[in-house]
């Protein structure tokens, strides 16, 4: 006879069927992930199995490839711009839709939040020609100003869980003891949103780090990183360093949105 | 100065949320140093008024003027009230300690004299050494005490206090009563204090506003709302009470008779003006006030038979149910030492109550 643990809360009780859905939705999740990192590994520059044999020497070639890490300097300075500004428009935005009682805010969330559903590729091909109408030349601040656009959303929910979180009487109480609007925000409303903040900076800057589609259409001749990745792609014999980038790049991904994740989480209550 | 020398005058004070009206035209004079109470159920207001004085709130219409000044101009940071808030509103980023010191910032004191000042509203309310603890190692009546002295170190002319004992268990809560009432006196502070808990307030307070839909039904101290309500209303929310229909059947010089629902025959005292021949109104009887007898009472007139239908037992009295001829609801009578107990009367035996001419409460009709 199965033997029940009866010890175990009935909610605890553990249930093979969906451990097993569980493991196989990671796996269909995660596996074509990790073919990336797996093939950078590879002493060949097709990707085929069985692998050959193992090698770092695609990072080495990393190491020393100038274009590379020019690219890579513009996406972080990309990254830490777009990330301040986002966030900076993100706190205000959060704060306003969840403490200001104001006409048309549904509709109002509804504009800001729209990027999100708007296809890259639209996004991408409207901003240009907004862009080339008004002649601004592209350059790396028509990228960053496009991954503010669709960053902004992204700030706004991360903040606005955190505004509600957090009861508005603190604020008032703050009034009460002397306190205006200002000091208020510096020395109450900001600390309590402090983690939300870093979580929006982390979780921007990731997304601007990563984005290729506005890039695309917005980069001037100033290559972002997955613009550079995508122009190695034209030579085969480069793949395997392009895999190899691309794995650090899911590294350091994975980490900075955890981190962020995990800092939303701190100190809720 | 306003037109009269109280130190507290809400004058014609309305406030609406657009088509609710959540404070309806009050007028409220309240003296220095006053422990003064807000009560009424949830929505009557009560919360509003104190919003209003600590200015989170604008009033619609009416001036409300502190120690003279009108205040609608006056921000909340510039007043001189602070407030204990429901909640407690402890700032969770900061220690105890920097939750105490927070409205000190503007005074510029020294990091020594500042630290002095928090250490002796620490001592104040009981809670030396707690300074360097987080809101959330701290239990919720060590919370509240925080929060009184956050307000406190701010020598407020006056201190708001919205329910501030509803979240305490009931033997916390009555401890803080006292304590409360005791930190009242020493530091002189005019006290406003919202409550829905009639006991509380009873307890507490110098005055209370009994409020209801925005408006003050009766505004008086604890005994005078407790012996003489001005309505049925009031007298039902301040404790138990049996209500009757009586009917003024004459006017004998300064006595009235009535015919009771229940009582029978009633003589009152004709003072009030809506005691007139032929009127329709109540009379009133606290449990206490009456006496649950085996035969009549032979010192007063006043016995009615009556049937015991059932009792409840409150650990230091009991209350006994009983139904009269006449009379719908069963009538409480709260059960004395002196008179018998549950155990030696049956449900449904034949018992009496008696009462004096001076236990009723005379109220006009709803």
């Amino acid at each position: 006879m199965k033997k029940i643990a009866r010890n175990i809360a009935y909610i605890d009780r553990p249930n093979r069927a969906l451990s097993i859905y569980a493991v196989l939705f990671l796996a269909f999740l995660y596996i074509p992930v990790l073919f990336l990192p797996l093939f950078s590994f590879n002493d060949a520059i097709y990707i085929a199995f069985p692998i050959k044999s193992w090698t770092l020497h695609w990072y080495r070639d990393m190491w020393n490839n100038e274009p590379l890490f020019a690219a890579l300097m513009n996406s972080v300075r990309v990254g830490i711009f777009v990330s301040l500004v986002a966030t900076f428009l993100g706190i205000f935005g959060a704060k306003a839709v969840t403490r200001y009682k104001m006409p048309g805010k549904g509709p109002v969330i509804g504009l800001i939040m729209a990027p999100l559903v708007i296809p890259g590729i639209i996004l991408g091909v409207a901003l240009l020609i907004l862009v080339n109408r008004v002649g601004i030349t592209l350059s790396l601040y028509t990228i960053a100003l496009g991954h503010v656009l669709v960053c902004v959303p992204f700030s706004m929910a991360t903040l606005m869980s955190r505004f509600e979180g957090f009861d508005k009487s603190m604020e008032e109480a703050s009034a009460d003891l002397g306190e205006n609007a200002w000091w208020t925000f510096w020395r109450v409303t900001l600390p309590m949103v402090f983690p939300g903040v870093m979580a929006s900076l982390l979780l921007c800057f990731t997304i601007s780090f990563d984005e290729f589609i506005l890039a695309f259409f917005l980069g001037g001749t100033d290559p972002t990183l997955p613009l550079y990745m995508w122009g190695q792609l034209r030579f085969p014999q480069r793949l395997p360093n392009v895999l190899a980038l691309g794995a650090c790049i899911l590294v350091i991904s994975f980490v900075v949105v955890f981190f962020s994740q995990w800092l939303v989480r701190q100190d809720r209550d | 100065m306003s037109s009269n020398q109280s130190f507290i005058s809400l004058q014609g004070v309305s406030k609406n949320f657009g088509e609710v009206v959540a404070v309806d035209d009050i007028s409220i004079d309240i003296a220095a140093g006053e422990f003064f109470s807000l009560l009424g159920p949830s929505g009557c207001g009560k919360t509003t008024l104190l919003r209003l004085l600590a200015g989170f709130e604008s009033p619609t219409s009416g001036e409300i003027y502190i120690d003279g000044n009108a205040m609608s101009e006056i921000p909340p940071h510039h007043r001189p009230t602070n407030m204990v808030f429901q909640n407690y509103a402890i700032f969770p980023h900061i220690d105890v300690n920097a939750n105490i010191a927070y409205g000190l910032r503007r005074d510029k004191l020294g990091k020594v004299e500042q630290q002095r000042r928090v250490d002796e509203a620490l001592e104040m309310v009981k809670l030396s050494g707690y300074g360097k603890r987080r809101a959330n190692e701290i239990s919720g009546g060590q919370r509240q005490r925080v929060a009184l002295a956050r307000a406190l170190i701010k020598r407020p002319k006056v201190l708001l206090l919205d329910e501030p004992l509803g979240a305490l268990d009931k033997k916390l809560r009555e401890e803080m009563q006292l304590e409360l009432r005791a930190l009242q006196e020493t530091v002189g502070i005019t006290f406003i204090f919202v409550t829905h808990d009639q006991e509380e307030a009873l307890t507490l307070s110098d005055r209370v506003a009994v409020m209801a839909r925005g408006d003050v039904l009766q505004m008086a101290s604890p005994q005078v709302l407790y012996n003489n309500p001005v309505s049925v209303e009031v007298a039902d929310f301040i404790g138990q009470i049996n209500f009757f229909d009586a009917l003024v059947v004459d006017i004998q010089g300064d006595k009235a008779v009535l015919d009771t629902d229940g009582l029978g025959q009633v003589n009152i005292p004709a003072s009030k003006d809506f005691v007139q021949k032929n009127a329709r109104i109540v009379v009133a009887l606290r449990p206490e006030k009456l006496k649950l007898l085996q035969q009549p009472d032979s010192n007063t007139p006043y016995n009615i038979k009556g049937e015991l239908r059932t009792s409840a037992y409150l650990g230091n009295r009991s209350h006994f149910y009983v139904s009269v001829e006449g009379h719908d609801e069963q009538i409480a009578v709260a059960g004395q030492d002196s008179g018998i107990s549950g155990q030696s009367m049956q449900r449904g035996s034949e018992v009496w109550l008696s009462w004096n001419e001076e236990s009723i409460v005379v109220l006009p009709a709803p």
